[in-house]
């Protein structure tokens, strides 16, 4: 009984196995013996950290490293800030079919592919899109403007792509948040924002980074919606990885800039759990 | 001396529901007030109303003698203990019941001297670093209170803050909520559909049904003297049958039952000859003897058999049989153990005065 037990166990496990280790762990070291490894002649290879020193000493790497990390914060701040009053009005305003189809309506985009989601804002953003076309009409703006290529379409196409996997965490946490415990926040004579602050947010909070964390690798890890949207001053980290292992076959340095996004995500998102005081186990169970 | 509380023609409306129906009542300074009824009966609407979570469709709510209705439920002088507490599990004990002052803007030291203080008085000194979830239910029901009655508000409204409780415990806290009403002597009105927490704890209790109320009373009036059938048959046991009237001699009249017992009872409002009525006799007004002689001073005697015993301890029953008619009546088994060997079949004698049944015009009810 223990034993088939036991068998059960393993075989459910197995899956779990195959793909943590096949698709994450093998690659991964992998990428961390490529990343150590310097050419130093033709098929000839010695091991060194002289790719990580090339990205922390090339400036145009660390900028667009640094550049990266930081938009993909802000990205996920100004998720955070738009989704919060949606959650809030989907978990505690609305009741009853009025709340699914108002969940639905934040999940019917991510029926289309992401591709097409983006191509959508390059419609609405560009020189002669609909935007535009509307401000000309309207007599705002006298010639065509062009919305496209720079760092707010960037954001904008960001935050956008995001706002599910904020909104989905958010509503469950706030929706564990028993009324009474509100209307007792105002019966002892609290104001709106004062139960906002101190039973609404820090009830929330779990939420709050768990979304915040999604949202943030999801921002720092894309690379569909800054090729799109940004322009040639707008580069990415995730397109300078791409163009070392495609364009410049230098999987070497590739494997470094990979293992530096890791870097950057882990210590971040460590940083984001101590500043809060929450804990992994906390946020994602 | 104006009330502490009055509501006047209160009433609320959802959609065509008419939840509260032209209530009004009012409530003495200091005095326990409950509202006991059935779920469903609107009771929780008229406190989340007097709360100021819910606007009445008419009528008016006064505290102390001033209307509350356009003050909004964080500026009004009333505080309320809610179902399941409502304890902030974000925050510890002394910032749970230190919320309150801080939102009125008191200074750090006088909040921690007054939640201490009001610590001491609900006898849990100490307590303040605790997390909410460290505390027991009786504990946490304290603290509930406690962070109300700190800002010390003209009326304390609790809605039924003894469901969550186990029994025991419940009528440990029935106790404990009337020594602190006294001990902070503030107008409580709690609501209910627990009658014996009703009628414990209350010095006026008012029974709903449907959103208007049946009758508001001290407890010993709900339970001799109801004024409606609801009240009877809600508050306390009754033998319920219904009747004819077939003789009419001033308050009292003589009826027969649908099961045929024939009996003297004490009408209340219009029974006229011929009316069919509802009659309600508690099983413990009802005396029970060995011998027919013994009860010769009671208005109804019969004689039957013991068809059923109900052993409950204290408040066990026994179910007697008319031996000429067949009809049934439960009985209160006395605890002084003169019938402790009552057996099943063991004939009965049973009567009980014409001025403990009594008699309403008969009503859907």
């Amino acid at each position: 009984m223990a034993a088939s037990a036991r068998l059960g166990f393993i075989l459910l496990l197995m899956p779990l196995l195959l793909w943590l280790t096949l698709l994450i762990i093998i690659p991964h070291v992998d990428m961390a013996l490529l990343s150590l490894r310097e050419r130093v002649g033709v098929g000839e290879y010695e091991t060194s950290i002289a790719n990580y020193k090339t990205v922390l000493t090339e400036p145009l790497y660390m900028r667009t490293f640094m550049r990266t990390a930081v938009m993909s914060i802000m990205a996920t701040l100004i998720t955070l800030l738009i989704a919060f009053p949606v959650s809030y009005y989907i978990a505690k305003m609305v009741r009853g079919r009025a709340r699914s189809v108002l969940f639905l309506l934040c999940l019917i985009p991510f029926w289309v592919s992401e591709l097409v989601r983006t191509f959508g804002w390059m419609i609405l953003l560009r020189e002669t899109g609909v935007i535009s076309q509307f401000l000309q009409w309207s007599g705002v703006v006298s010639g065509p403007v062009e919305m496209l290529y720079n760092d707010a379409a960037i954001m904008t196409g960001l935050v956008y792509t995001s706002m599910l996997f904020m909104v989905v965490p958010l509503v469950t946490t706030l929706d564990s948040l028993d009324d009474a415990v509100i209307e007792a926040g105002y019966d002892l004579g609290g104001s709106g924002w004062s139960v906002m602050r101190e039973i609404v947010i820090p009830h929330a909070v779990p939420g709050i980074v768990s979304g915040c964390i999604v949202v943030f690798m999801l921002s720092l890890g894309n690379y569909l919606t800054p090729t799109m949207l940004g322009g040639k001053d707008s580069l990415w980290f995730t397109e300078m990885i791409y163009s070392q292992f495609i364009v410049r076959f230098n999987w070497e340095l590739g494997a470094a800039f990979g293992f530096m996004l890791l870097f950057a995500s882990s210590f971040i998102i460590w940083a984001m759990l101590r500043l809060t005081g929450q804990t992994l186990e906390r946020t994602m169970g | 001396m104006t009330p502490d509380l009055e509501c006047t023609a209160l009433t609320r409306r959802f959609g065509d529901t008419l939840a509260v129906d032209d209530v009004s009542f009012s409530v003495p300074a200091g005095s326990f007030f409950s509202i006991l009824g059935p779920s469903g009966c609107g009771k929780t609407t008229i406190m989340r109303m007097i709360a100021g979570f819910l606007e009445p469709t008419s009528g008016d709510i006064a505290i102390k003698g001033r209307s509350v209705l356009d003050v909004p439920p964080n500026k009004r002088p009333v505080n309320m203990v809610f179902q399941h507490l409502a304890l902030f599990p974000m925050m510890n004990i002394e910032a749970n019941i230190g919320y309150g002052l801080r939102r009125a803007g008191m200074s750090k030291g006088e909040i921690a001297r007054k939640v201490d203080e009001v610590l001491d008085r609900i006898g849990l000194p100490g307590v303040g670093k605790r997390k909410v979830d460290e505390l027991s239910g009786g504990q946490r029901q304290r603290i509930a209170i406690a962070r109300c009655m700190v800002l010390e508000p003209d009326v304390l409204l609790l809605d039924e803050p003894l469901g969550a409780l186990d029994l025991k415990l419940r009528e440990r806290m029935k106790i404990e909520l009337k020594s602190l009403q006294a001990e902070f002597d503030t107008t409580f009105v709690y609501i209910t559909h627990d009658q014996s927490e009703a009628l414990v704890m209350s010095d006026h209790i008012a029974v709903m049904n449907k959103g208007r109320f049946e009758q508001v009373g001290s407890g010993q009036d709900l339970y001799y003297r109801p004024e409606t059938p609801f009240v009877a048959s809600f508050v306390g046991e009754s033998n319920r049958w219904r009747g004819t009237v077939e003789r009419t001699d001033g308050d009292t009249v003589q009826l027969r039952t649908d099961t045929g017992l024939t009996m003297r009872a004490a009408a209340k409002g219009q029974a006229a000859k011929g009316a069919s009525v509802d009659i309600f006799v508690r099983p413990e007004a009802i005396r029970l003897g060995r011998d027919a002689a013994d009860l010769a001073q009671f208005d109804n005697l019969l004689s039957g058999t013991t068809s059923s015993l109900l052993f409950n301890g204290a408040a066990s029953r026994i179910i007697v049989t008319s031996d000429e008619t067949g009809g049934e009546v439960e009985v209160t088994l006395p605890q002084s153990g003169e019938f402790a060997d009552l057996k099943r079949g063991a004939p009965v004698h049973i009567g009980w005065s014409a001025a403990q049944a009594n008699c309403f015009s008969a009503g859907e009810d």
